[in-house]
């Protein structure tokens, strides 16, 4: 038996080496166990796990800088604080976080970052929109477009403001500070031009009660004075929290700038693949050509047509455009290690896809299809009472549930994927129980990997959804009746 | 606790990105609705159609293959056909050319028989006559030495001979 089993080993080995292993890792990958042998397998399993381990130590050795970096800070920030109290004799209540009410003329940030790791909270700050775009400790400046009404426009690059891995400005710029990766105005008129130091922690958010509804209310601490800090306005009217403000964001954000790269991306791809349809003209198609074909050919045949009919032509390009556009958002965030862009988990950039939809799918509607709004044919004049509000109800319904699909879907996705990195802080208690954290992060690299391929496959789902429904809407618009 | 307090901004409609959004967005669909998309839906189209078109073509190209092939098969029938008759025409007219030849020949033959016996005919009477005349002289000489032995001088017997010999040449 033993004999037997060496020698096997040894034929085996021998084939190993006939073998390629590059062969031996797509057969495998390909599901064909039986054509490998076990040598080969346990070398592709070893291979794969160390791939993992090493995932799981890059995340590891983020979280323990991150740690470190904000413990010396906080450091510092104590000592600071320290000298401060001593210099002006002023006593500081640290147990009470209500002395602020009302209180303008002291100022205390109660910094206690490490005290609580709030997952809900870091997926909120990582998954907004902000003024830089942050590549671990990279910090690409992106231009800053400000308008105040009445006083005109701010350009400038948020680089001024030297921001750290959270996105907290080292610095204020002509009265604006970035606190967590978003430009807030100081709405002191008195404050300096131009840029001033800040230190450490200076800006701060506080709850403040109005009306038995909780506001977040951003404050910076300079010179002694708690000085109020806007944040941009926003079109929700408050619904959400947000609302006019003192001064208007029009600046070229992270989302933004993804969103162009995009742009350039996909025009670069698409112009070489149609130049690709000439040049090999009668050719079989080859490289990205083949690649993209038989999507643009799903998307075509089993989108297009069905819902559109004869006019299919018409509308291919936007859906093409909705299809391709979103997926390359979608699939862009997932990458990790580039900044996870969450463009299409933006309401804004949802609402405006939406709104296209609706207005291309509303410009185009014949007679029937207005006709089946206002007046539904076939039914009694009192039912039409109700029937109407409904139907021109549905109107608005359809976009807005596009909208919302989109924006719930990747947000969502997103979210998971930044509460399961979060697991290693949640075990690992920010930071006091190393052990684990090391744990865990096996755990949450495992989770994250699981949900990154679910994402994957929800990136293409919401993608032909969004494009398969707007093409519904349209098809319904423009769909001549005949008798009932 | 600081990160507690951050606002979900995704959800907060924000000016700036929906103007840009809107502008990149348009932009895309614009130029590489027209310079991209198009293209390479008439590509497709364009292909799909060659495709079509080249399995039309060997479609009907087998069918003329087809219709080549009962053609020429036709042909070869026909012409094994005609080959039959021919065969059998000349082997009919063999047959006709032979027996008339024969017929021919067998009337010759006849004639020539009959000409044959005619000539033989004639001889022999010839002969025959020859022979009767020959003998008469015979027996005339035979009949004149006899007659000259007993009859000399009798005018009578003289006349007898004569009237002997008229009757023989009557004969």
């Amino acid at each position: 038996m033993i004999p037997s089993l060496l020698e096997g080993q040894i034929w085996m080995y021998k084939i190993d080496e006939l073998y390629p292993l590059q062969m031996a890792h797509y057969t495998y990958l390909c599901g064909d166990f039986k054509q490998i042998s076990v040598h080969v397998r346990f070398r592709i399993v070893l291979r794969y796990t160390l791939y993992f381990l090493l995932s799981t130590l890059v995340i590891q050795l983020q979280a323990q800088v991150d740690r470190d970096n904000e413990h010396q800070e906080k450091v510092n920030h104590d000592d600071a604080d320290h000298d401060h109290d001593k210099q002006d004799g002023h006593t500081i209540d640290n147990d009470s976080h209500g002395n602020h009410d009302g209180d303008t003329s002291s100022c205390n940030p109660h910094h206690d970052d490490h005290a609580e790791f709030n997952p809900g909270a870091t997926a909120f700050h990582h998954i907004s929109d902000q003024n830089v775009y942050n590549i671990g400790w990279i910090q690409i400046p992106l231009p800053c477009i400000l308008y105040v009404p009445g006083q005109g426009f701010d350009i400038f690059s948020s680089g001024k403001f030297n921001a750290d891995y959270h996105g907290n400005g080292k610095y204020a710029y002509d009265g604006y500070v970035l606190y967590l990766g978003q430009v807030r105005r100081i709405t002191d008129p008195s404050f300096p031009k131009g840029l001033v130091e800040l230190k450490a922690h200076s800006v701060f958010t506080e709850v403040e009660v109005i009306d038995t509804k909780e506001h977040d209310k951003v404050y910076l601490c300079y010179e002694d004075k708690k000085i109020l800090c806007d944040s941009k306005s926003t079109l929700d009217f408050g619904l959400f929290g947000g609302g006019l403000t003192s001064f208007h964001d029009l600046s070229m954000t992270k989302n933004v700038v993804t969103m162009l790269l995009i742009f350039l991306l996909l025009s670069w791809m698409f112009l070489s693949i149609a130049r690709a349809y000439k040049k090999r003209d009668g050719m079989a198609p080859a490289g990205i050509q083949g690649f993209i074909e038989p999507i643009f050919e799903f998307i075509q045949e089993d989108v297009a047509k069905p819902f559109l009919g004869k006019s299919w032509e018409k509308f291919q390009p936007f859906l093409m455009a909705l299809f391709f556009f979103i997926l390359a958002l979608n699939l862009f965030g997932q990458i990790p290690f580039l900044g996870g862009s969450n463009v299409t988990g933006n309401l804004s950039v949802t609402f405006v896809l939406a709104l296209l939809a609706f207005i291309v799918t509303n410009l185009h509607g014949n007679k029937h299809y207005w006709g089946h709004i206002f007046n539904m044919p076939g039914i009694p004049g009192w039912v039409k009472v109700v029937v109407t509000p409904v139907e021109v109800m549905g109107l608005f319904i359809k976009p807005l549930t596009l909208m919302l699909r989109l924006f719930g879907n990747i947000t969502a996705g997103h979210m998971v994927i930044v509460i399961f990195v979060g697991l290693i802080f949640i075990f690992g208690e920010s930071g006091a129980n190393p052990g684990a954290a090391w744990g865990s992060s096996i755990g949450s690299v495992l989770l994250t990997l699981f949900m990154m391929a679910i994402e994957l496959l929800v990136a293409f789902i919401q993608a032909f959804v969004f494009a398969i429904l707007t093409a519904s809407y349209i098809g319904a618009a423009i769909e001549e009746h005949h008798d009932h | 606790m600081y990160l507690l307090l951050v606002d979900f901004n995704p959800i907060k409609p924000d000016a700036g990105l929906i103007i840009w959004t809107t502008i990149i967005f348009l932009l895309f669909w614009g130029l590489i609705g027209k310079y991209a998309f198009r293209p390479i839906a008439e590509g497709l189209k364009k292909r799909a159609n060659d495709i079509q078109g080249a399995l039309d073509e060997a479609k009907k190209a087998k069918e003329e293959m087809a219709n080549l092939k009962a053609e020429n098969d036709q042909l070869l029938q026909q012409a094994r056909e005609e080959r039959a008759a021919m065969l059998k025409e000349a082997k009919d007219t063999k047959n006709q050319i032979i027996s008339e030849a024969k017929d021919r020949a067998k009337a010759d033959a006849n004639n020539i028989i009959a000409d044959a016996r005619q000539e033989i005919e004639n001889l022999k009477k010839g002969a025959l006559a020859e022979v009767k005349s020959e003998a008469g002289l015979i027996a005339l000489n035979i009949a004149e030495q006899v007659i000259r032995k007993e009859l000399k001088g009798k005018p009578e017997q003289e006349a007898f001979v004569n009237q002997l010999v008229s009757e023989i040449s009557k004969n």
